[in-house]
């Protein structure tokens, strides 16, 4: 017993492999918060002006939740005050962006890339990915853009964005998470300093899976980055986002928004696989990942889809969410969150149903080992005029060793009599009789918890694209590593 | 050279004596049956032999092949042939039978220096045991255990020993649970699994298995000593007079 325990904090002791810091010049924007700042920001990316009022309407928004001290409390997670005077909101590679192609951008960056694994000149020729990337808060290369926009999608860093289609930022900018939906938010709505867009036209299947890698690199940087999808009437899209991140001693707030927008028979598919630094062994260091990702289903038939991975952070604090507003609309959430060592994980989603026959379904398997606790909370709610609507909600939790948490809470507000629901869950354990069965058949330990693991997150594999999927049970296995009791 | 040769085992769990000075040899192809009564420590023996953890060896040796088995990790017992057949298999969800054996045998494989072996060469082999434990295809791709019945537990083990091809099986209660015509299937299996370079170590209750799976030695285990050895006829005479005869018959002798 003695020895599966220590093996298993071996294994956990896994150290972290993405924690290289590139060594690039940056051009930054002097520590701290106000408006100074905001029209800093504002004016160097060159907005326009409604995108000026609107960061500083967050700012003064922002400002007097601050004073009231509405920092998100109900989470079941832990962490010390956050100095937000004492973060730098803008800092950019110094090389101006202004990039042609792949060649013109500095190679310590490309190389940073092919450490992480996704090396664009490759990808390029090879994986028919199309990478928006996004290096701390500038984006340094888009590729495909040709034949993106052969078929007419947009597919392109926020900034460029505000620069080209300034009336479709306008549009639906807000429109999902408005700047005053909460704390965190809001702080993204004044700072945030860029992101990915994309805009799929009517009827228009986009050709390819649109993939952005996030990096945050400078230290003391919070990342507030912005992402934008629209699925125009008949559109689709796929789009795939990973995070990592180097390795610091102190944490690294991460606070982003992503709003999805799913118009008359649209579908979107969001994945997600993150693996920011989730902080030494000790709980010393890691992201403190407060991000608000919410899609509007607003069309009839329409559909949006969100799949997380999420092994990284040394906070995460997410609810990818959907808004069922079409009639017939179906909104989806599959997620496996795993946290470890010390890690703290409050994730899950809401589902709110105002269409006719508006369809959910949420797969949570949550996974704890070492010391970390592990939250699933969900909303489902049905509101008055959505007759007919159904959910489906199955959460499991697995725990490795003894001196993890699992908790969840899950909340259902039913108004209206013909809705369907069935809500499914269930705790388990790693035991080590499962363990002594498959080391007894001859796969090493590691191997045995790898393998329980990944049969428990299957059900959430499967929505992932093939080579999301892959990776993503690599990251686990490494992630994990280890642990049982 | 014996392929396993236990010496005055001794071994308890949180503090419990159970094996208090185990003597027993095995050699290639011989089928030796334990039986004893709940609680003897038959389970605790084979449960040491493939090198499960929570039990602590307090003294004795067991050689295996020559080596000392009780360095071994499990993991390592089974590379070097031992596989032992649950009296309880847990369930694996999410990962398929055939995945999950084809792991476990490539595994093994690679601990002994072989190339794995790839889906084409392992599904016919498998479709082929199958065969012979009379079991479903539609098995291969269900999750390991998750939803079998008692009896189709008890055969996916006897398939995984015939995947697996070991040098020493241990039945530890394979028939515990099996109504009588899943009993003669399994017993099929394992019979055709004999062979002189593979031994088995049944371990059971009752005599009703050894009727089907006929040992070559007979060893009743009672308050965690081998108390009387002897033939197949000791299973036959337990039966008609129960395991307290036995233990008189001991101190007797």
């Amino acid at each position: 017993m003695s020895t599966n325990v220590n093996m298993i904090r071996d294994l956990a002791e896994r150290e972290y492999k993405w924690g290289f810091v590139t060594d690039i010049e940056e051009e930054r924007v002097p520590k701290g918060l106000n408006e100074d700042i905001i029209r800093l920001i504002s004016a160097k990316k060159h907005e326009p002006e409604f995108m000026l009022e609107w960061r500083l309407k967050a700012y003064r928004h922002w400002a007097s939740l601050q004073k009231a001290q509405a920092e998100p409390k109900w989470a079941n997670v832990k962490f010390g005050p956050i100095n937000y005077q004492d973060i730098t909101y803008y800092s950019a590679p110094k090389r101006k962006p202004s990039l042609k192609n792949l060649d013109e951008v500095d190679p310590e960056i490309l190389r940073t890339y092919e450490k992480l694994g996704i090396p664009l000149a490759e990808q390029q020729l090879l994986a028919g990915v199309a990478v928006d990337a996004v290096f701390d808060s500038v984006s340094v290369a888009t590729t495909f853009k040709a034949k993106l926009a052969e078929a007419g999608v947009i597919f392109c860093s926020f900034s460029e964005a505000v620069q080209n289609h300034p009336e479709l930022v306008q549009k639906y900018l807000g429109s999902v998470v408005p700047y005053t939906d909460n704390f965190f938010a809001t702080l993204n709505a004044a700072v945030f300093t860029d992101g990915s867009f994309v805009y799929v036209p009517k009827g228009v299947r986009c050709p390819m899976e649109l993939s952005t890698y996030f990096r945050i690199n400078a230290a003391e940087t919070g990342q507030f980055e912005r992402t934008l999808i629209v699925a125009d009437e008949g559109a689709y899209v796929s789009y795939l986002e990973g995070c990592t991140a180097p390795i610091r001693d102190e944490n690294q707030l991460h606070a982003a928004v992503v709003e999805l927008i799913a118009l008359d028979n649209a579908q979107i598919k969001y994945s997600t696989v993150q693996n920011w630094y989730p902080g030494d062994k000790e709980g010393k260091g890691g992201i403190y990942n407060f991000v608000t990702k919410r899609g509007k289903c607003a069309g009839v038939n329409s559909k949006i889809s969100w799949t997380q991975v999420e092994t990284g952070s040394a906070i995460t604090w997410k609810y990818p969410s959907c808004i069922l507003q079409g009639d017939n609309s179906v909104g989806e959430f599959y997620s496996v969150a795993l946290t470890n060592n010390y890690q703290q994980a409050d994730t899950g989603t809401k589902m709110i149903h105002i269409g006719k026959n508006s369809r959910s379904t949420v797969v949570s398997k949550g996974i704890s080992a070492g010391h970390g606790q592990n939250t699933y909370r969900g909303l489902i709610k049905i509101m008055k005029g959505a007759t007919g609507a159904r959910n489906y909600t199955q959460c499991d939790s697995l725990l490795i060793g003894d001196k993890c948490g699992a908790h969840t809470f899950p909340y259902i507000e039913v108004r209206n009599s013909t809705a369907r629901m069935e809500h499914e869950a269930s705790t388990s354990r790693i035991g080590e009789d499962q363990l002594f069965y498959l080391r007894q058949r001859g796969l090493k330990a590691e191997d045995a918890v790898s393998m329980i693991v990944n049969g428990f997150c299957k059900r959430v594999f499967r929505e992932l694209p093939m080579e999301f999927a892959v990776e993503a049970q690599k990251l686990l296995s490494v992630s994990l590593e280890g642990s049982v009791g | 050279m014996s392929l396993l040769e236990i010496k005055n085992l001794h071994a308890k769990v949180e503090n419990h004596e159970i094996l208090k000075g185990i003597d027993l040899t095995v050699n290639p192809g011989e089928v030796h049956s334990i039986m004893g009564p709940n609680g003897s420590g038959k389970s605790t023996l084979a449960q040491v032999l493939a090198r499960r953890e929570n039990y602590e060896v307090t003294a004795g040796e067991v050689l295996y092949n020559g080596k000392d088995l009780l360095s071994l990790k499990p993991e390592e017992a089974a590379a070097e042939g031992i596989f032992m057949a649950f009296q309880y298999p847990v369930e694996i969800p999410g990962i398929s039978n055939v995945y999950f054996l084809r792991s476990a045998l490539n595994a093994l494989r690679k601990y002994r220096g072989l190339e794995e072996m790839d889906a084409m060469d392992f599904l016919p082999m498998f479709r082929e045991k199958l065969k012979l434990l009379e079991m479903d295809e539609k098995l291969m791709n269900r999750s390991v255990n998750e939803g079998f019945s008692g009896g189709e537990k008890k055969r996916n083990e006897i398939l995984q020993m015939a995947v697996l091809e070991p040098k020493l099986a241990i039945l530890d209660e394979t028939d515990s649970g099996l109504d009588i015509d899943a009993l003669k299937i399994v017993a099929k299996g394992v019979n055709s699994l004999r062979s002189p370079d593979r031994a088995m170590i049944v371990v059971t209750h009752y005599q009703r298995l050894l009727n089907y799976i006929v040992p070559d030695f007979v060893h009743v285990l009672m308050n965690g000593r081998i108390v009387r050895s002897g033939g197949p006829e000791l299973a036959l005479e337990l039966e008609e007079k129960g395991y307290v005869d036995a233990e008189r018959q001991a101190q007797l002798a």
